[in-house]
């Protein structure tokens, strides 16, 4: 999947955590900012590099603002900023099942 | 019948599915049913966001037994279908109808509940359906509504667009709500579903809170749509049987069994007078008892 243009989402709230992705040059490039990244950044990245293979993603610039966000949240607000990036917002493949 | 349609939901608490704040872990609280929210609660530009959330949430989140109802927009929005697909493929429990005023409403959603089951391989008939009757013509529709289809667990009352459509307003005093309350109670019944009342949105008023769940649960509602954990407590409190009440509905159910195997109709118990017509009420106390987790007997 191409990553289009910007896109943003999640918030700084607690609990939650603010994904922006733009296009990349090329390759993946990953910025995190959090205040327990020495505790969870590993952790973190395994979960939105994850993520980003699944959606078949290896070209963007992904920025994550961490505040405390659970890997469900994690991985909903990077598919939500790159659902956003890429204008689909239907017949999404939920969890990559479809019909046979 | 899908064994959950009978299920115990004496409480329903809202919560935004946007906010993961809120979603991840609610059942704190023990609540018998969550409502995650993809209607009013999230705002009109994060309804996208909302679902992945949502989906996200569903896959993830052990919500230890709480029911996870999922509230979907209108059918008048164009985010309905993919609401459901969803919220069917996240695994929730059951798909909540907001603004339902006629049967085909029901069957819209069943429609694509079965194809999304049949998309993401769940088993079909999994997905139970409420609906919300939000309009003067919604409560005079109930009947047909609540017939409409097998997955239809139940409807529930929601009070502020039911009192802007009646050209009124939540009052505090139960008065304007009256009709619809008794309409929805008397149809959900007719169907044989269950029935729940709206939210009680004053909540530096707890007294008005707790006398506005004891006159719904006099008017036989199954529970209530909550919106605060502090709520949870006080609907327990009431809609779970008082032993007094547990053993004496033992009583009758034994007597009763007794009585019948002897020919006699009429007797009595405790001082009250007891007949057959006892029977369904006494066992319904013993079962709701049971799944509330109260019951120390052996019926």
């Amino acid at each position: 999947m191409e990553i289009k243009k910007p896109a943003m989402a999640g918030t700084l709230e607690s609990s939650d955590c603010q994904v922006t992705v733009e296009p990349g040059d090329g390759k993946i490039d990953f910025v995190l900012e959090s205040a327990v990244i020495n505790q969870y950044g590993n952790r973190i990245r395994k979960v939105i590099m994850e993520t980003l293979k699944n959606l078949d993603i290896d070209n963007v610039r992904i920025t994550v603002v961490d505040k405390g966000a659970l890997d469900c949240t994690i991985k909903a607000r990077v598919e939500g900023a790159v659902s956003r990036s890429t204008d689909q917002f239907e017949n999404i493949l939920w969890g990559g099942r479809r019909k046979s | 019948m899908n064994p959950n349609k009978k299920r115990l939901r004496r409480t329903m608490m809202f919560l935004n599915a946007q906010k993961p704040g809120l979603i991840k872990d609610p059942y704190i609280y023990k609540p018998d049913s969550i409502m995650l929210d993809l209607e009013d609660a999230v705002a009109e530009n994060q309804k996208d966001a909302a679902r992945f959330s949502l989906y996200h949430a569903l896959q993830e989140i052990d919500y230890r037994g709480c029911e996870r109802v999922v509230r979907i927009n209108g059918l008048d929005t164009p985010y309905w279908k993919e609401d459901i697909r969803c919220a069917v493929a996240g695994g929730c429990d059951a798909i909540r109808i907001p603004k339902t005023e006629r049967p085909e409403d029901i069957k819209a959603v069943e429609a694509e509940i079965q194809i999304a089951e049949e998309d993401f391989g769940i088993p079909q008939g999994r997905t139970l359906i409420m609906a919300a009757i939000e309009s003067a013509r919604g409560v005079v529709k109930a009947l047909d509504v609540c017939e409409a289809s097998d997955r239809l667990f139940g409807i529930a009352l929601s009070g502020g667009d039911y009192t802007k459509d009646l050209q009124t307003y939540i009052t505090g005093t139960g008065v304007e709500l009256m009709g619809a309350r008794q309409n929805l109670i008397i149809a959900a019944r007719a169907a044989k579903i269950q029935c729940f009342d709206t939210v009680y949105t004053d909540l530096n008023d707890m007294e008005g809170f707790r006398r506005d769940v004891e006159t719904i649960h006099l008017m036989g509602f199954d529970g209530k749509s909550i919106i605060n954990p502090r709520q949870i407590p006080i609907v327990h409190d009431i809609f779970t049987p008082a032993q007094k009440n547990i053993i004496f509905a033992e009583k009758v159910v034994m007597e009763i069994e007794d009585k019948r195997e002897k020919g006699i109709g009429v007797f009595i118990v405790d001082g009250k007078m007891i007949d057959i017509a006892f029977y369904d009420g006494a066992k319904r106390t013993i079962e709701l008892a049971k799944a509330s987790g109260v019951y120390k007997g052996g019926l």
